[in-house]
């Protein structure tokens, strides 16, 4: 039960407390971490593709742990009315998937415009483009200037630990945005393996709405004064000026975020072997498919490098653009059809045509190491022996 | 992509137990020391829909995941999954490694002369076990199917892992020590099932003997 469980500080729980080992899935790492974060209320709309997470996260309701939670109309719903616990001043947590993303679309703008430190799982799901309720990871490009904070789960220790950094992170009073934390679905959702987890008689020290840039709702006063009179209901240049400014503090917020990122998330970025002349670049379970990709060149004797992204946003360009300064072939695999990494990657260094876009795959596919190492030896090939190997 | 991997895919129907088996199966290996990774796949959760799941086991960490392509051992659950091409991959064997092993859940043979061809030419090591049957014998339903696949695979298989450990892994995901949650849908049967096995507590006794049936049929051949 939550009343027994000690209250610590992020920093204690994350990187101090020892850890045991547990052989669990994604979503049940997910509602470890949920047990353990000191959640007021969590709202949930359990339709498929979903995972087990929110039906977990129920249980823990049922035993005590987190103070309020219910099962919501739809997606939209749910993220409005977690919109408003948050806005109330309680700490409160989600999840969602694919479609169910997409339906809720409007609402995440609107965390971030009014400051809130809502954290939301996403479990990437298709999108029926065409329909699919197979791992892929699309909805984070939807998600990319919704102004919420984005981290990108390897697997399901980084998506235990994630969870907890994105509440330590997103309640510095300078920061106070909306967090979503990724994970594609199946790969890490539904995949057992071993996490390390903390003892679970600890749990985070309760949020403090005191502490929000914004105070916890109220009629008079910014933010919900105004969610009552909308500053575009009033068609003059103070009420422009004003929103434009918010809006740039929302942005400000993000950028203020990198500091914490970097102390609670240990970085936005991971570089394994940096010094390689091909680099690959991924985020989420692509790291991991690349993890197994450079092990087998490595015993080809072929040196390559990765670079894991763990902030999506604020993305990590400078991290990135020094990263890669002396590589001659920067591959970015992806578990989308869109591309939206490779975007940002060539968006953030230079001499872009390094870039190999791919590969992706999509609709559930799986990505062998095998077809990482095929596009490297592409490219070297392409690259008629340039590259040092 | 290692050699010293043992890679298992499982195919079967959605309600067979596919995805639970390999959970358990997951759950013995690491308690040998072992790493092991387990997921599944399968689409919108309805019976007899095609359904697979993979476990992969290594002495070193594992990152890879999704689809096992490249499979040592192939555990086919049900005879639909090669007879009416109810499997992710077409022929069902697609990617077995050289000398792998196949073990399919049927009383009869089902594989077909080009499926037998293309078998022999990887010098596949085909057991048909009557897994289903067994089940129903020893647990009075065929639900325990998955039961005795395990059994099956640990009298088939030497060096993956003991039979002791599998007993031990279904023992603690019973009696809930251990919470196997494969999806949303039967996380709330597991609550029904839960009661029913309160009330009937020498089920666990009887999938024991299910899978010891299993192993013995399986052993030494």
């Amino acid at each position: 039960m939550s009343n027994e469980q000690k209250s610590v500080g992020a920093y204690n729980l994350l990187f101090e407390a020892e850890r045991e080992r547990a052989f669990i899935t994604g979503s049940e790492a997910v509602s470890e971490a949920v047990k353990r974060a000191n959640i007021d209320m969590a709202i949930a709309y359990p339709i498929t593709p979903q995972s087990e997470s929110m039906h977990l996260v129920g249980d823990l309701y049922a035993q005590g742990y987190l103070k309020d939670y219910y099962r919501a109309e739809n997606e939209f719903a749910v993220m409005a009315a977690i919109h408003g616990a948050a806005l109330g001043g309680g700490r409160v947590f989600t999840a969602t998937s694919g479609p169910g993303t997409l339906r809720a679309m409007e609402m995440f703008p609107v965390w971030a415009g009014s400051r809130q430190p809502v954290v939301c799982a996403f479990m990437c799901r298709g999108v029926a483009l065409p329909p699919s309720i197979q791992p892929e990871n699309i909805e984070m490009a939807f998600l990319l200037d919704t102004g919420m904070l984005m981290f990108h789960a390897e697997n399901a220790q980084d998506y235990f630990d994630m969870i907890l950094a994105a509440y330590a992170i997103t309640e510095q009073p300078e920061v106070h945005l909306p967090v979503g934390v990724f994970a594609d679905g199946f790969f890490v959702t539904h995949t057992r393996e071993v996490v390390m987890l903390p003892p679970d008689n600890l749990k985070l020290d309760s949020y403090n709405s005191d502490y929000s840039p914004v105070p916890p709702f109220d009629m008079e006063n910014p933010p919900a004064r105004v969610t009552r009179d909308p500053l575009l209901n009033k068609s003059n240049f103070v009420s422009y000026a004003a929103s434009a400014s918010w809006h740039q503090e929302v942005l400000a917020a993000a950028e203020r975020s990198r500091k914490y990122i970097d102390r609670f998330l240990g970085g936005s970025i991971e570089i394994e072997n940096g010094d390689a002349d091909i680099l690959i670049i991924a985020s989420g379970t692509a790291v991991s498919q690349s993890r197994e990709a450079v092990k087998a060149m490595k015993l080809e004797g072929i040196d390559a490098g990765l670079i894991k992204v763990k902030s999506v946003r604020p993305f990590p360009e400078k991290e990135i653009a020094a990263a890669t300064a002396n590589a001659s072939i920067i591959l970015v695999p992806e578990f989308n059809a869109g591309g939206w990494l490779c975007r940002e990657v060539k968006a953030a260094i230079d001499n872009n045509s390094r870039v190999v876009a791919g590969p992706r795959v999509f609709g559930g596919m799986p990505m062998p190491g095998e077809i990482i190492v095929d596009e490297v030896k592409k490219a070297l090939a392409k690259s008629g022996g340039a590259v040092k190997r | 992509m290692s050699d010293k991997n043992i890679d298992i895919r499982m195919a079967g129907l959605g309600g067979q137990g596919v995805v639970t088996a390999a959970h358990i199966l997951g759950t013995a290996v690491v308690s040998s020391g072992k790493y092991a990774v387990v997921n599944p796949f399968f689409g919108a959760e309805k019976r007899l829909a095609p359904t697979e799941s993979y476990v992969r086991t290594s002495n070193d960490p594992i990152y890879d995941r999704g689809e096992i392509l490249y499979p040592d051992i192939i555990m086919v659950f049900a005879p639909e999954v090669i007879t009416l091409g109810k499997s992710h991959t077409m022929p069902f064997y697609s990617g077995l490694k050289k000398g792998g092993t196949v073990l399919i859940n049927s009383q009869e043979a089902v594989l077909s002369e080009k499926d037998r061809a293309g078998l022999d030419q990887i010098g596949a090591n085909v057991s048909y076990v009557p897994a289903s049957k067994l089940a129903v014998e020893f647990t009075g339903t065929a639900l325990a199917t998955n039961m005795t696949m395990l059994g099956a695979l640990c009298g088939a298989v030497t060096d993956l892992v003991s039979l002791e450990l599998v007993l031990t892994a279904v023992e603690e995901r019973f009696s809930g020590k251990t919470k196997v949650v494969a999806s949303g849908t039967s996380a709330a049967l597991d609550e029904a099932l839960k009661n029913n096995f309160e009330k009937n507590a020498g089920l666990i006794e009887k999938n024991r003997t299910a899978i010891n049936k299993a192993f013995e049929f399986t052993k030494g051949r």
